[in-house]
């Protein structure tokens, strides 16, 4: 009985993982139908963010170090919210309707955005700040000019190389001081050291099993995020909107919705998600600049088991998937039909794949077989009403 | 009219991208690929006027460059001072660096390039096991030379690579033996999912059965998996009452490990875990907390004391860093510069085949004691196990008294048992039946 509890906690726990790492996901492919393969690397900007609010707190001794993990959520939030709101406004929105050439644009801007932890400094960003102000402060002030659309074009060819000219020259000569606050990496290729608070490193002990802190924190916190975003969604003016413009962008457009507002604002809670979900996996796992690729198959299986563009389905996935793998991977199956000799075939099979790597391909393996029958997951969107 | 807009769109855009690139480039650290001092047109063997050039192929890209990185700067930190003694027959050491950038058909084409294009006079390199592999065909078809630092499951000798981190019977076996007289007889063993744990872990339940231990599960995990909950269970299951934890795990996998650990209540006393590939780097990494009271078994750490371990650590961290640590692979990069710079002084040439033949008995008083190069081209090692300590270093608990000798060939495993390796004796080579075992 105690094994059984046990395993269903471990189930659900891995599952809460997949789940909150999934859910940002599901709003940016389900309602907007952006496959975002960036969006491993928002859950690391994410974790970043928390070591960098980590690394503030420790400034503050160790009562305040306890509760670091309170500010780094919504610091993470925020983080992620906004480097996805860029993206957006940047790239995403100029390739709406065209998903195979947003699945190469997202995954160009994963790279960058790996690199860019690696190898951001002081100059780096000097640099971009440089750029910006020059170049977006430049066109805004010639914008005023009365015959500023005759000129754009003009305006923007001369302004770019300037401005970028500009910038690199003064990149290049702050470097050459070599002053080493600004030339050192901030973060380096190396992993970076997240140690959550005290009283998130121990359990809770029920006989012989210790469930820990850190799972049952993560767990409270999936369900908070799905409560928040299941009332975003259906109670609040802009979720009202979200989903009109899932449903049909024209005759939302026609009704006076901004969509434009709706897509950035969309987009931007989706990758905040993203960074929450950074910031919990800091309390179980690595973060350097691989981190998010440990987990962006996963969410994009969860996801599209789930049944795109449905909330509920992906809850159903991940809770399953979560499980499944911890009852073949642990070998709680081989162990339930080892005490009856007719089963032995069944006994052995299943050991042969108890194992954490075997696991993984038989879960892959029963996900195949799922979408054969099922092909568009377990809540299929039905006609023109894709609802949530 | 829409193809000329088509045009300068093109333009605009265009510039933009050669612009940004630009920007970052100029901003970001100079790239580490490329000679660092001067081009040369390279002569035979490397030697070229009054440099000599040797080849660096580690992964600067990658996953596995937050590794590798640290053994380039051990080698560099070698050459530097090599070359600021007076170099090698009187020449300066020129150091052509690549970078194999985590994946192992580059690292064979990088190899080739400075074989053939840099005519370097020799390689050091690699880290990974599968890299290494890689390689290995490149240099024995060219007869060239490679010198490898890391720690790896044995079962190679080739006639063309110089491995101067441990086999396993100089870290992995002794440790084994090590737990078993101190610590218990039942062994978990959790590895990452690829050759390396596997081939340990053979070795291991092989001599589990000889020596009287039991194996009572083992597990592996795919490469950057970071979900344990399957196999914390499996432990707590198998070990109800506490019980030994060989670990082979590598890279993100061993963060998720220990933290999760922690959390399910496995702690160092019930649960000890010795490890094979966590030294003082990863050690900060990981984070201490999750890792005060566990074990490790290498050749070298930070706190081994002896005169030459002061002296580099005060000359690494003056080079890069204070807050920079030393650790073991590091350590093997840093002194097979050294043994090779002694083996091309006694041969009085880089002629490959005579340095090669010079190098077997070299000597050095390496950071971690004595080292000696083996007629097998694995060098003898004084094996050490440390215990982590409340400041991220190690706590030596135990080490042999004197150098091990290598073994490139396990003797637990019953397919290469009796074997041995030879290649002073031209007649012995790679593998050779010794008599009376």
């Amino acid at each position: 009985m105690l094994e059984l509890a046990v395993g269903i906690f471990n189930g659900f726990s891995i599952g809460s993982v997949l789940l909150l790492a999934a859910l940002g996901l599901a709003i940016v492919f389900g309602l907007m139908g952006v496959i975002n393969l960036a969006h491993g690397e928002l859950m690391m900007l994410g974790a970043y963010a928390t070591f960098v609010v980590q690394n503030i707190f420790q400034g503050f001794g160790d009562g305040a170090l306890n509760l670091y993990i309170f500010v780094a959520l919504p610091v993470a939030f925020i983080v992620s919210a906004i480097a996805g709101l860029i993206l957006e406004r940047g790239v995403i929105r100029f390739l709406y309707g065209r998903p195979l050439e947003t699945l190469l644009a997202t995954w160009g801007i994963s790279l960058i955005l790996r690199q860019f932890v690696r190898s951001v400094n002081g100059v780096l960003v000097l640099g971009i700040v440089l750029f910006c102000l020059l170049f977006f402060g430049g066109l805004w002030f010639l914008s005023k000019r009365t015959d500023w659309e005759r000129i754009r074009t003009a305006a923007i060819s001369a302004l770019l190389p300037l401005s970028l000219a500009i910038s690199a020259v003064a990149g290049v000569l702050v470097s050459k001081t070599g002053v080493e606050v600004l030339t050192k990496p901030w973060f380096s290729a190396r992993n970076v050291d997240v140690t959550p608070p005290a009283w998130l490193r121990g359990g809770f002990s029920v006989g012989i099993y210790q469930l820990p802190y850190s799972r049952i924190f993560i767990i409270v916190l999936t369900v908070l995020c799905l409560l928040g975003i299941y009332w975003f969604l259906n109670r609040s003016i802009w979720g009202l909107r979200i989903r009109a413009v899932t449903q049909n962008r024209e005759m939302s457009a026609c009704l006076g919705i901004p969509t434009d507002t709706v897509d950035a604002l969309t987009f931007a809670i989706g990758s905040g998600l993203a960074g929450i979900a950074g910031c919990a996996i800091t309390l179980l796992g690595s973060v350097g600049p691989n981190t998010g690729q440990n987990y962006i198959v996963d969410v994009f299986m969860v996801v599209v088991v789930g049944g795109v563009g449905n909330l509920f389905g992906t809850v159903i996935a991940a809770l399953a998937i979560g499980i499944v793998t911890y009852l073949i991977g642990s070998g709680t199956l081989a162990l339930m039909f080892s005490n009856s000799d007719a089963l032995q075939p069944l006994t052995d099979f299943f050991t042969f794949f108890a194992a954490t790597s075997m696991a993984k391909v038989m879960v892959f393996a029963l996900i195949i077989a799922f979408l054969q029958v099922k092909p568009s997951g377990i809540f299929p969107q039905k006609g023109r009403t894709a609802e949530l | 009219m829409s193809n000329g807009l088509g045009r300068r769109k093109f333009l605009l855009y265009g510039s933009a991208a050669f612009g940004t690139s630009l920007l970052l480039k100029s901003c970001s650290t100079p790239p580490e690929t490329g000679t660092d001092t001067g081009n040369g047109d390279g002569a035979t063997g490397g030697e070229n006027g009054d440099t000599i050039k040797v080849g660096i192929l580690h992964s600067l890209s990658g996953t596995m460059a937050i590794s590798e990185t640290t053994v380039v700067e051990a080698e560099k930190l070698a050459i530097k001072e090599i070359n600021e003694a007076g170099g090698v027959l009187g020449k300066q050491i020129e150091a052509v660096v690549e970078d194999g950038a985590s994946d192992w058909p580059t690292f064979a084409e990088k190899a080739a390039k400075l074989i053939v294009r840099d005519q370097v006079a020799v390689v050091f390199g690699c880290w990974t096991s599968a890299s290494r592999k890689a390689v290995k065909d490149v240099f024995e078809s060219k007869d060239h030379m490679l010198w490898y630092p890391v720690q790896y499951e044995g079962q190679e000798c080739s006639k063309n690579i110089f491995y101067t981190g441990a086999a396993p019977n100089q870290q992995i076996e002794p440790a084994v033996q090590w737990l078993l007289d101190n610590k218990g007889t039942d062994f978990f063993l959790v590895g990452s999912d690829y050759v390396f744990p596997r081939t340990a872990n053979t070795v291991i339940k092989e001599q589990l059965k000889a020596e009287g231990g039991n194996t009572v599960g083992e597990d592996y995990l795919p490469l950057g998996s970071t979900e344990v909950t399957p196999i914390i269970t499996k432990i707590q299951q198998a070990l109800p009452d506490g019980g030994i934890i060989f670990n082979t795990l590598n890279g993100d996998s061993n963060v998720a490990f220990f933290k999760q650990m922690q959390g399910a209540g496995l702690t160092p006393d019930k649960y000890p875990v010795m490890s094979v590939s966590i030294a003082e780097e990863e050690v900060r990494q990981i984070g201490k907390e999750f890792l005060i009271g566990h074990y490790a078994s290498w050749n070298y750490f930070q706190t081994v004391e002896t005169p030459e371990n002061e002296k580099w650590v005060q000359a690494f961290k003056a080079e890069y860093g204070e807050d920079r640590v030393t650790n073991d692979p590091m350590e093997a990069a840093y002194i097979m510069v050294y043994l090779w710079k002694q083996a091309v002084e006694q041969a009085g040439t880089t002629d490959l085949e005579a340095v090669r033949q010079a190098a077997i008995g070299q000597e050095f008083q390496a950071p971690e004691g004595l080292v000696t190069v083996n007629p097998n081209h694995h060098l003898s090692k004084t094996v050490r196990i440390g215990q982590v300590r409340d400041d991220g270093l190690f706590d030596i608990v135990w080490s042999t008294d004197e150098p091990v000798a290598p073994q490139a060939w396990n003797q637990y495993v019953p397919a290469t048992k009796g074997y041995a390796c030879d290649w002073s004796d031209p007649s012995k080579g790679e593998r050779f039946k010794v008599e009376d075992v």
